[in-house]
Formats: structure tokens, sequence, C-alpha cells
């Protein structure tokens, strides 16, 4: 069922090389004709309450904490919340149409995230997830399916199609022409391939590049917890439990506060930080202790007076900076290696956070010191500020982009 | 620096653990002071890791540098006017190469230890010398690359040279044929990368059904098992072929890099590398980088006493190796001896950036 207006799908194109999770035919096509809906139409918020009432239930869930985390997002109170923030605004609003979403190869739940948030601007969605075979795929998707069956959702056969593919295939090419938004996940370098394949004059990217996150401590606070130990398990969930490897990861952490304070408050953390990685049993791999070294090499050759502390083993590395410059986001590395800089003010700090700061996990803060902070200082970067341990939880806002808002167009009517 | 001269003059497998450390210890703490003085990347290291080089402590005490860093970063302990090769490691595809700095004083004392060593399994005599390669890649001055330099540093053992694959990099057996026969009965040295004596001549042989009359040679490859590993062969297949097809018994692998080149593990006839005089090996825990015991794998740091004109004195690899033990193999060598049981492998890693960027600055 080809409208017209439609982009023609290229005869040469195999399908077979496209393996469909979800439904059991996949028709680009027929997905490109199907109407968008308002946002947060009540279908789409009722499919996705159901969809966490299925993972909810579902007991496999409970090994996978990124899963839960995913369905306690989706349940029905939370949907309710960002709607009443949505009619506010009081316009007309529909899904823009076509969504095709590339998602991150390492991050099993992602794609779960940006499907739910192309649904629930109004969109039809052709969701490429990771080749990779995880766990968590096969527990969203099977969830996905299982709500199919019940009547009251056969109007979302045509809204979500999951599929998966490998790089060589000509599929990126075919629903690049097709679709109405792609959603970019990745980084720099799948952002430069994906791009290769153009989009229609009115399509448009939405790209979450490669970035730098830190975090900002208030030793006068810090030195006054009451259990650190909780803190630094928190800070564990930031970083080691994805590696220090995703967007949202501090690599830096930066220390205000008395001089007496910081120096007691940075023994305190790291100690107990070393504790919480021993206690998890975190599988330092044997090429990332050397990349932790390389990189510290790296880094002392490029800038001066650099010192590791002492540390008993690889778990931890800690970098202590003379000076916080402005490209202190280069030297980066994975599985717990960290900058760290006691600062004497903000405004010392405002000027290095360019457009590549993402997260700010804080502690010991008050929102309206952070507001302030923006507002006096307008640094290009920091998309967000979370208390530490919520740097990883997905919201509808993300990078400074608001999903409904970038993913649905207004239509002005006088 | 201290002067090595002696030490490069002893026989290489002359030493046991306790005279060679003894012996060896002021040579590296030199090294590192040396380069400390020399090299401002080195000294910035140093510096930043707390470690003084004014002070003598134990070889197996003395930082190491990741290989890595030698592709990220020009260093270089000699001024600039005094380099007089600049060696490139062929690197895997498509990955940033190596680059080793090296003086007229680094330069010889290669060329003198590989001798050394070389010469302690031949014989003092050049023997007839078939290079399986090509001869126009090899000569090609434009590209001096770790390929040219390894066969260059070996064909000095030989004479009459005679290259087994011509420009396709096909058996030349218009070329082989006739200096087979004419050594006949005699020992003639033979050389080459694993990875190409296997693609190139030994599939070829066994895929054309020739038998070479290679008795009385003695082999020597290298350049590691990484390429044979994805094909499935082993050290023991790969030996088990040469003899099918060329009836060559004595066969020695080495371990060794362009990073620390001269100073090569030879393999002995129980099938361990061993640690030559001028050099030694440690292998390391990832954990915390503490020294490994004999028989459990880990990391491998490689330590030469040659590299004056670049800071390579001590290197942390990316192979898993083990040792065996020290100064008691059965082939009679002194010094550690040991096996190389693989590369490290790339675990998968968490994260949103599906690129991962090893520690690049």
């Amino acid at each position: 069922m080809l409208k017209s207006g439609v982009a023609v799908i290229p005869m040469s194109m195999d399908w077979d090389e496209v393996k469909v999770l979800f439904p059991i035919k996949f028709d680009p096509a027929s997905f490109a004709g199907e109407p968008a809906w308002e946002p947060f139409h009540p279908l789409a918020v009722s499919f996705v309450n159901e969809l966490s009432k299925a993972l909810l239930k579902d007991p496999t869930v409970r090994e996978f904490p990124d899963v839960a985390a995913f369905a306690f997002f989706c349940r029905k109170a939370n949907m309710i919340r960002l709607k009443e923030n949505l009619d506010k605004e009081s316009l007309f609003r529909l899904g823009r149409g076509l969504v095709f979403h590339v998602t991150p190869s390492n991050v099993p739940v992602n794609f779960a995230y940006s499907l739910v948030a192309g649904l629930l601007s109004g969109n039809v969605n052709i969701v490429r997830v990771p080749t990779k075979e995880f766990e968590q795929i096969r527990i969203i998707s099977d969830a996905i399916r299982q709500l199919y069956d019940s009547p009251e959702f056969t109007d979302f056969l045509k809204r979500i199609s999951l599929i998966r593919y490998d790089h060589q295939s000509q599929a990126t090419s075919v629903l690049s022409a097709l679709c109405d938004v792609r959603v970019i996940w990745g980084g720099d370098e799948t952002i430069a391939e994906i791009r290769k394949s153009p989009l229609r004059p009115r399509s448009f990217d939405v790209t979450f590049a490669d970035r730098y996150s830190f975090c900002l401590i208030n030793a006068d606070q810090f030195v006054e917890e009451k259990h650190p130990l909780e803190v630094a398990a928190k800070f564990y969930n930031d970083t080691y439990y994805f590696d220090q490897n995703a967007c949202t990861s501090p690599h830096l952490v930066i220390w205000t506060g008395e001089d007496f304070n910081v120096e007691v408050s940075r023994k305190l953390f790291w100690e107990n930080l070393h504790e919480v990685v021993l206690r998890k049993q975190y599988a330092l791999q044997p090429l990332w202790a050397i990349d932790k070294l390389t990189a510290f090499y790296s880094q002392a050759i490029q800038s001066d007076g650099i010192r590791r502390l002492v540390s008993p083993d690889n778990l931890l590395w800690q970098v202590e900076l003379k000076d916080l410059s402005a490209d202190i986001d280069k030297f980066r590395s994975v599985a717990g290696y960290f900058a760290e800089y006691h600062a004497k003010s903000l405004a010392e700090i405002a000027p290095i956070f360019h457009s590549k700061y993402q997260t700010l996990a804080y502690y010991g803060f008050s929102k309206s010191e952070l507001s302030f902070f923006m507002e006096t200082f307008r640094p290009k970067g920091i998309d967000r500020m979370v208390p530490i341990g919520q740097t990883t939880d997905f919201s509808l806002i993300w990078d400074g982009y608001d999903f409904i808002r970038t993913l649905s167009r207004i239509c002005e009517i006088r | 620096m201290n002067d090595i001269s002696e030490i490069l003059n002893l026989p290489p497998y002359s030493l046991d653990k306790s005279t060679k450390r003894e012996l060896l210890d002021p040579v590296f703490s030199g090294l590192c002071h040396h380069h400390y003085a020399q090299c401002e990347p080195y000294r910035k290291m140093m510096d930043a890791l707390g470690f003084n080089t004014y002070l003598q402590v134990p070889y197996g005490e003395i930082p190491f540098l990741p290989v890595r860093l030698f592709k990220i970063f020009d260093l270089f302990s000699v001024p600039r006017e005094e380099i007089v090769k600049t060696l490139t490691s062929s690197g895997t595809t498509g990955q940033a190469v190596s680059k080793i700095f090296l003086d007229k004083t680094t330069s010889a004392n290669q060329t003198r230890i590989l001798s050394r060593i070389v010469g302690s399994f031949i014989g003092p005599r050049r023997l007839p010398m078939i290079i399986i390669d090509s001869a126009k890649k090899v000569m090609d001055r434009n590209h001096y690359s770790a390929r040219s330099a390894g066969i260059m540093g070996f064909s000095m053992f030989g004479t009459e040279h005679c290259f087994a694959l011509n420009d396709q990099m096909e058996p030349d057996l218009d070329g082989l044929l006739p200096f087979i026969e004419k050594h006949k009965g005699k020992p003639v040295f033979v050389f080459g990368f694993t990875f190409l004596i296997y693609q190139h001549f030994i599939k070829e042989l066994i895929r054309r059904n020739i038998h070479l009359e290679l008795q009385e040679a003695i082999l020597f490859h290298g350049g590691g098992w990484k390429k044979l590993a994805r094909e499935s062969v082993s050290n023991s297949a790969f030996r088990k072929m040469l003899q099918d097809t060329c009836s060559i018994d004595q066969i020695h692998d080495y371990y060794g890099m362009a990073e620390q080149t001269g100073s090569l593990f030879m393999e002995c006839e129980e099938g361990y590398f061993h640690a030559p005089v001028y050099a030694d090996m440690i292998v390391r825990r990832a954990h915390d980088f503490s020294m490994a015991d004999f028989g459990e794998k880990g990391i491998v740091q490689v330590l030469s006493i040659l590299p004056g004109s670049y800071p390579g004195h001590s290197l942390l690899t990316e192979d898993e190796g083990v040792i065996i033990g020290e100064d008691d193999c059965k082939c009679g060598r002194l010094g550690k001896y040991f096996g190389i049981t693989g590369r490290l492998q790339n675990a998968e890693i968490r994260g949103c950036s599906d690129t991962y960027v090893n520690g690049l600055g």
C-alpha cells in the first residue's frame, strides 16, 4: 500500500539481510503511509503502561536492572506527569511521521527508550536494534509481541518495527530516504557513517554524539556525610556499571570547599569507591589496565604537573591535576580512570565547559545554586545536572533535546 | 649512561639469574636516568608517576611504557640530527604504526646483538641463505619497515641470498630449485615471517604438490601468530607442514618486536623462548601490574639494554605469556624461558559510544 508522496524503495534492496524481531512481516513503505498521532495519544500511553506492567511481572526482569529501570520509567504515573507538562502549551501537535532510530550497539536497553520517545510523540517507528543478541532485547521484544495479541492494540501493528541488520546492509540508505526524522545514537563515528545516507529535504537528524561528563562535589558538605559508602555505590553506578564508557559517565571530579575538607573528603570518597569496586567484583579486563596506563602517560606528556595518586591496584586510577585545562576532556580512559581537581571557585572552572560537556553529577549543591551557575556563566556545554547516582536515568529530555517536542510538529491554528 | 659494551660481548645465554641481575640493575637504572635527562616526554611521564630516576632500583621495579605510546608520540633521547634510521612497525592493518628512532650506536648494537644470538644457533660461519619473501618488497628503500629491517638484519648471516618468492609473492621455483641442488647435503640458512611462510610458501607448495629437499636447513621465523591463529594453524601444525613440504627439522620461532629490535627471544629445541643476557621478560598481573609467578599467565613486559636513542628499554606489550622457568631449561641455556599464549583480547565494553578509542591523547 504505497501512498502518493512516499519515497519509492529501490528494488535492489535485499530485505533478507534484515532480521525482523517485530512484527513478523516488515513493510517499510506501508509504515511510511501510516498517519501520525498527537503526542500522548491515549492508546500510546496505555500501550507503554501495559508494556511496563508486563515487564514488571516477568520474573526474569529481576536479573536485569536496566530492564527494570525501563519498566519503571514506563509507568502510567510518569507518562501523565510528562503529558501535563506538554498540555500547558495548549498548541496543536502531531508526530512528525516516520522515525528511524539507529541505536547504540553496546547499551542493550537504549533502543527501548528511543522507541518509547517515538511512540509517545505520536510517531511510527522503525528501530534498528544492536546486532549483538542481548537478553534484554529479547525480553522487551517478547513483551511487545505479547501485547499485540490483545485486540486493543491492533492499531499499533504499523507503529512499531524492531529490526536488526549488519553495517554493510543497504537498509540504512533505504530507511533514511523514507523517514521524517532519523534518531542516531552511538557517537561521532556512527553519526558520520549514517549521515552518508541522505535524508529527504524536510527530514532531519536528532544526533547523540560523543559527550564528556563530570562530577562536582562540595567537600564542605561531603565531610559531614554519614554514609559515604552509599554515595560511592551511587557513583559506581554512574561510572563502572557502564565501564565508564557511557556518555553520562563522569571522568573528572571537581572538588570545592575548604582545603582541609577537600583533603578529608577526597580520601573518604576514593577509599569508599575502591571498596565498592572490590565488593562488586568488578571485572577489569587486562587491556583496560593497559589503556589506563597509556592514557596516564599520554596525559603526562601533554599536560603539566599531573600526578598519579597512590592506589593499591589498577581498579581505580586517580590523576591529580595542577591546572584545569580546556582540553581535559581529551584525557579520558575507561573502567575507572579519574582526573581530579580542587577548584577555588565555580567561576574558575566555568570557562572549560564547551559543547562536548553533557552531564554534571553533583553532590552538596542546591538546585538554585546550579541554576545560578548556569545563568551567571552561560557555558556552551552541560545539558544535565543530576545528583550522583542518577546520571544514567533516562529522561525524555536528553542532550538538550526535548524528545516529545523535537519529534512532533506544531500546527498553528489561528 | 653506563657502558654496556662489556655486556654486549657476553655469550647470549651465559649468565645465571643472580649474576644477570647484579650486572643489569645499574644498566637499567642508568637507562632510565639517561632517557629522563634526554627525552622530555619521558621525563614528564616519570615525574607524573613520581619515579625518581636518580635512585638505583632492581630492574624489575623500573617503569614500563605501553608499546602503544610509540604509535602516539615521537619518542627519542638523542638530538634529531643524530637519528640515522626511523623504524616503523608493520602494525595491524589500518592501525597507526610505531615509530622507533635509531642513532648510530643503538642501530649498531642491535646488529651486534642479533648477530650474537643468531650466531649461537647457526655457528660462526655464514651460510647460503634462502629468504622466504620477495626481493622487490624488501628492497624498497622508500619504505623502511620492520619487515625489511628484519630481513636486512638476518641476511648478514647468509651468503648467496636467494629470495624464495617472486614479485607476485609466489614460490620462485626457477631460482629456488638450482639453489637447493647446488647446496644439497650442506647446511642452509632459511628466514622468513611466519605468516608469509605459511600463506605464500607452504600453502602453495602443498597446492602444487611440490616437495623441497632441505634436510640440512635451519629455519628462523617470527612476526607473530595472530594471523595464523585466525586460520587455526598451531605452532606444531606449522612445523609439521614445513617438515612435510621441505623436510626441515630445525625450526626456530622467535619473539621480538620492532620496538626492541636486536634482542630477540629465540625459541630453543624444547620449544621455549629464551631471554638472552641483554634482555629480559617479566609477566605482570593486570590487576595491579605486580609480577606474576612462574607458570602464571599475564601481560608480557620486555626489557632490553639496547635502546639508547629512544626510551624503549622497558615496555609493556599487549601479549599474554607465561614464564616456564629460569636457568634450568633442558636445552642448557641460562636465563628465563617462556611461552607466549596469545594476544590480549579487547572484551566487549559497555557504554553508548560505538567507538572505543584506546587511551589516545
